[in-house]
């Protein structure tokens, strides 16, 4: 198990930034954390990343104490913090070998051009990060956090305030990278853990509220599947109450049928049969998909 | 520890703070040694350089406050210091790598100033007539201040994320410590006391190096004001863990 957190409670003042939360994180996995602002994300990660200490509970990296065994924690794990921080007057290649030195990692010079070359950094590599953008200075975050080949990767938003070609770029690098890797990213972006986690993980105020894949959240929090059907003219009222009596229509709107039952094979099977019954044309049949957003909308409410 | 201290080095010289240090600093001084009217050793007579021993603490209140401000309140502000303290490195190395990056600046800076020393030695009546003894005592008492000036900064650059405040507090902290004991010394109220307050400053202990004499004490005194910065430092660096 890489990750490994008890009962983990930071208080500010009176207030619990995160409220008694255990999970664990198998070898391998790559978790989406998932959470409205405030939720306590960030400040989770901090505290695996040994900035913050826990106000109560534990929490194990690889099986070593965060507190105890911290410096040893620091040297298992890469970090990309919240927005990002870096020495804006540094050249990226300068900024790679500080860091490739503050780790102790040996043959400083190949490792950083290999770095280089993982995250697409060559063209900018003799350039000042100052003058990067943002998408770039993004990969010189990533290049900083693997650069000792960690085995667990935090990564705190990393495709935040990106454009759309460089987020499918950064996911593309995080997914590569982590194949062998334990890795934990926070979002708010659904899509993003629905392409690239292997699990979510949805915090609110604190506590953990949805824990699983996520096609098997998308099962456990689904209620009523909602079926909408377009017939060619409008419905009679006769034939309407022979529509009812199978299946309750929850609205209406000129041809289109709004349908809600637990078993969609059925209701589509329902729904034509009566189509055929009644000699009308079904032009459109549409299941509201009941994406991870109506999930994380309904349980950080 | 190491690592640290090239990066904060390296800094130094590419943001040209070092540079511009060396350069005030020597400018100024030569300007006060050879150039106005009230402090020039040409003039003074004596084969001696300690306008510059009596001018360097002062000049020295504001450089290194500008060296120092930077180093703890820019990484709190730009948020790398988050880089920092999650990089396999204890905070005792963060803060000595910074400390004696800091500290060889400043020797750089004191370093040609021994051309002066040459100068006047080359000058003297006879020829390399001049006090050795109190010119290394002297030296070493700058040293020592410079060091114990630097963790004075470090602490108030560890104080806040603002650049300025750290400077002003920074300036006012080593002046205090500089020369204010001497002021209150020469209070009447405190008659009988004054040897013991003007210890507490710098500049009584400064003083006695000058002379040449290196008193132990001295030495202990100088090493316990770094330390107690130091220390205090470390306190207020380590405690977004409380």
């Amino acid at each position: 198990m890489s990750i490994r957190v008890e009962h983990l409670i930071k208080t500010y003042g009176k207030q619990n930034a995160v409220n008694d939360i255990s999970f664990a994180i198998e070898t391998g996995e790559i978790v989406g954390f998932l959470g409205p602002n405030g939720a306590g994300k960030t400040t989770t990660m901090k505290m695996l990343t040994c900035f913050i200490p826990p106000s109560s509970g534990k929490a194990f990296i690889n099986g070593l104490d965060v507190e105890e065994k911290s410096i040893e924690v620091r040297r298992q794990i890469g970090y990309l913090p919240e927005h990002n921080p870096l020495y804006t007057d540094m050249y990226v290649k300068e900024y790679l070998h500080f860091i490739a030195s503050v780790y102790k990692i040996g043959n400083i010079s190949k490792r950083v051009q290999e770095m280089i070359e993982m995250t697409g950094l060559q063209v900018e590599q003799k350039k000042k990060i100052g003058q990067l953008s943002k998408g770039y200075r993004q990969r010189v975050g990533l290049a900083q956090a693997m650069i000792h080949n960690p085995s667990v990767l935090i990564l705190d938003e990393p495709t935040s305030g990106l454009d759309p070609n460089q987020i499918v770029e950064i996911r593309n690098l995080i997914t590569t990278i982590g194949k062998d890797k334990t890795v934990m990213l926070s979002t708010h972006i659904m899509q993003e853990v629905e392409a690239m986690c292997n699990r979510v993980m949805i915090v609110n105020r604190g506590n953990i509220v949805a824990n699983g894949k996520p096609a098997e959240l998308k099962q456990q929090f689904s209620s009523d599947i909602i079926l909408t059907v377009k017939f060619n003219t409008p419905l009679s009222q006769q034939q309407r109450k022979l529509l009812e009596q199978q299946i309750s229509i929850v609205a209406h709107e000129g041809n289109s049928y709004t349908l809600k039952g637990k078993d969609e094979e059925g209701m589509k099977a329902i729904a034509f049969n009566f189509a055929v019954a009644n000699q009308l044309m079904l032009s459109e049949m549409k299941v509201a998909e009941n994406s991870l957003e109506d999930i994380f909308k309904n349980v950080t409410r | 520890m190491f690592s640290i201290f090239k990066k904060e080095i390296r800094s130094f010289l590419s943001s040209l703070i070092a540079i511009i240090v060396i350069v005030v600093f020597l400018i100024a001084n030569g300007l006060f040694l050879w150039v106005f009217h009230e402090t020039n050793i040409l003039d003074s007579g004596y084969a001696n350089i300690d306008p510059l021993f009596e001018m360097a603490p002062l000049i020295f209140i504001f450089l290194i406050s500008a060296i120092t401000m930077r180093s703890f309140s820019e990484e709190k502000k730009a948020g790398t210091f988050e880089i920092l303290t999650t990089k396999p490195i204890t905070d005792t190395s963060i803060l000595l790598g910074k400390y004696f990056a800091g500290l060889v600046i400043v020797i750089f800076s004191i370093l040609p100033t021994l051309i002066y020393y040459y100068t006047v030695s080359e000058l003297a009546v006879p020829k390399g007539n001049i006090d050795t003894g109190a010119l290394w005592g002297s030296y070493l008492g700058l040293v020592l201040l410079s060091a114990g000036y630097i963790s004075i900064g470090l602490f108030s650059s560890v104080i806040t994320d603002n650049q300025i405040v750290s400077f002003i507090v920074s300036m006012f902290l080593c002046f205090f410590f500089y020369s204010t004991f001497d002021y209150l010394g020469s209070f009447s109220f405190f008659k009988n006391t004054e040897f013991f307050i003007e210890w507490f400053g710098i500049s009584y202990h400064y003083r006695n190096i000058s002379k040449g004499v290196v008193d132990s004490r001295d030495i202990v005194y100088f090493l316990s004001l770094i330390v107690l910065f130091l220390w205090l430092t470390k306190i207020i660096f380590s405690s977004r863990k409380w």
